[in-house]
C-alpha cells in the first residue's frame, strides 16, 4: 500500500478531472464554445508523452553508463507507451481542429512537429528492430534515442515559438492561461494533466514488469 | 599525439583517400546533376516557392547518399585499426569535417548547376549562399552521427533514411526559411534568429556526437 499511494492518485484525478471537465462551468467563448472542454484531456496527452520521453532519455543515458538491460527496457517500454498518448494526443486535437479550425490537419507547426517526433519514435522502435544482438541493440538504440532528444526539444518547444501557430502561447497568440483559463478551469486542468501524467507511467511500469517476467521465463526454458 | 593532430591526420588520410579514386566525388556530382536534368525535364520552368523547395530536396538526398558511405566504404579490419590507434573523440571528429569539406564542396556544386539550368530567381545572392553553406555544414554534422548508427546494422540504405529524416525536418525548416527570405532578397536582420538557432543545433549536434561516439563504437 505505501508503494501505490501514485496509482491510487493517478485513478482518483484522472477520475476528478473527467467529472470535473464534463459537469463544471466553462467560460463562454466564441467558436471555441464547449469544446473547450477538451482542453482537460487534449494538452495532457501531450505532457504526458514528454514526460514518457523524458524517462526514456534518462534511462538511454543510465543504461550507457551502467549497461544495466533493466533500464534499456525501461526505456523502451516508456516510448511504446508515449507513442501511444502521442496518438491519443493527435486524435483528441484532430477533433477538436476539426470543429474550431475547420479541418482535421492545418498546416500548424506544432502538428507537424509533433508529426514528426512520432516518425523520430517509431524509426527507434525501427532501429531497434533491425538489430539482432541484444547488448548491441540497447546500446546503439540508447545512442540514438540521446541524440534525437535534443531535436525533438527544438521540434516542439523552440520551432513553434518562432512561427505563426494556431496554437495558443506561440507565434503571437496569447497564452491559455491569460485569456481562457479562469479559476475554476486551472485546478481541474492541472488535476488532469496530473492525473494522465500518473497514469502513463504507470502504464509503462506495468509494460515493463511484463517484459521482465517475460525475459525471466525465456531464461528458465 | 594529441586529439587535434590525429584529427588532422584523419582528415588528411579521408582526402587523400577520395583524391586517389575519387569515386565518390563523382558518383554524387554525377548523381547531383542528372536529378537536377530529370527535375529540369519534369517541372520545365518553376516559380520561386518550388525552385526553393526543389533545390533542397535535391540536396537533402545528394547529401544523403554522399554520407551513408563514411563508415561502411573502409573494411572492419581497417577501422580496427583506427580504433586501436586512435581515440572514439578524434575519429567521429574528423569524419564530421571530412563529410563537411564533402558538402560544401558539393552543395556549391549543387547551386551552380541548378542556377544554370534553372533560371536563379534569387533577391539576396550572398545570403543564400550563406544558407547553402550552413546547411550542407547541418547536413554533415547530424548524417555523420546518423550514418555511424546505421552502418552498425546490416541494411544501410534503408535505416540511414529511416534513421534521418525526421532529424533533419527541424533543420530543413529552419534553412528553408532561411533561403526563402534570402529568396525575396529580405533584410538580413529578419533571419538573424534562424541563422543564431541553426548554429546552437549545430554546436549541440557535434557535441551530442562527441559524447555519444565512444559508446557506438566498440563492439
Amino acid at each position: 500500500m505505501r508503494k501505490n499511494w501514485w496509482k491510487i492518485l493517478a485513478a482518483v484525478f484522472v477520475s476528478a478531472s473527467v467529472i470535473g471537465g464534463f459537469m463544471g462551468p466553462v467560460p463562454v467563448l466564441p467558436i471555441l464554445n464547449e469544446t473547450i472542454r477538451n482542453v482537460y484531456f487534449h494538452v495532457p496527452m501531450w505532457f504526458t508523452m514528454i514526460t514518457l520521453y523524458l524517462i526514456s532519455v534518462i534511462y538511454s543515458i543510465k543504461y550507457l553508463s551502467s549497461g544495466k538491460p533493466e533500464h534499456d527496457l525501461i526505456a523502451v517500454e516508456s516510448v511504446n507507451t508515449g507513442i501511444i498518448f502521442c496518438f491519443l494526443g493527435l486524435l483528441t486535437g484532430m477533433q477538436w481542429a476539426n470543429i474550431t479550425w475547420g479541418a482535421p490537419w492545418p498546416n500548424d507547426p506544432k502538428l507537424n512537429g509533433s508529426a514528426i517526433a512520432t516518425l523520430m519514435y517509431l524509426a527507434y522502435l525501427v532501429l531497434r528492430n533491425a538489430l539482432d544482438e541484444e547488448q548491441k541493440r540497447a546500446r546503439i538504440s540508447a545512442v540514438y534515442n540521446i541524440f534525437a532528444f535534443p531535436i525533438l526539444v527544438v521540434l516542439i518547444y523552440i520551432l513553434p515559438k518562432m512561427t505563426d501557430s494556431l496554437h495558443p502561447g506561440s507565434g503571437g497568440n496569447s497564452n491559455f492561461s491569460e485569456i481562457d483559463m479562469d479559476n475554476y478551469m486551472r485546478p481541474v486542468f492541472y488535476t488532469a494533466v496530473v492525473g494522465w501524467i500518473l497514469t502513463g507511467v504507470w502504464i509503462s511500469t506495468l509494460r515493463y514488469r511484463i517484459r521482465l517476467l517475460e525475459n525471466k521465463a525465456n531464461k528458465i526454458d | 599525439m594529441s586529439l587535434l593532430k590525429q584529427v588532422q591526420s584523419l582528415v588528411a588520410k579521408d582526402l587523400a583517400l577520395e583524391w586517389r579514386s575519387k569515386n565518390a566525388i563523382n558518383s554524387i556530382v554525377l548523381y547531383l546533376v542528372s536529378t537536377v536534368f530529370v527535375c529540369y525535364q519534369a517541372f520545365e520552368s518553376v516559380d520561386t516557392l518550388v525552385w526553393n523547395a526543389l533545390f533542397w530536396i535535391i540536396l537533402l538526398f545528394a547529401s544523403i547518399n554522399a554520407i551513408s558511405r563514411s563508415f561502411v566504404q573502409e573494411s572492419q579490419y581497417r577501422q580496427l585499426y583506427y580504433y586501436s590507434i586512435a581515440s572514439p573523440k578524434a575519429i567521429i571528429l574528423s569524419k564530421i569535417i571530412y563529410n563537411i569539406i564533402l558538402m560544401v564542396f558539393l552543395s556549391i556544386v549543387a547551386y551552380v548547376i541548378y542556377s544554370i539550368i534553372f533560371k536563379n530567381p534569387v533577391g539576396d545572392p550572398l545570403l543564400y549562399f550563406f544558407a547553402v553553406l550552413l546547411g550542407s555544414i547541418s547536413f554533415a554534422t547530424v548524417f555523420t552521427m546518423v550514418s555511424g548508427i546505421s552502418s552498425k546494422t546490416g541494411n544501410n540504405s534503408t535505416i540511414m533514411a529511416i534513421l534521418a529524416f525526421p532529424v533533419i525536418i527541424p533543420l530543413l525548416i529552419l534553412l528553408l526559411k532561411l533561403s526563402s527570405n534570402a529568396l525575396k532578397g529580405l533584410d538580413r536582420a529578419s533571419s538573424e534568429r534562424e541563422i543564431i538557432t541553426l548554429l546552437a543545433i549545430n554546436v549541440i549536434t557535434v557535441t551530442i556526437s562527441l559524447l555519444l561516439f565512444p559508446y557506438l563504437w566498440r563492439d
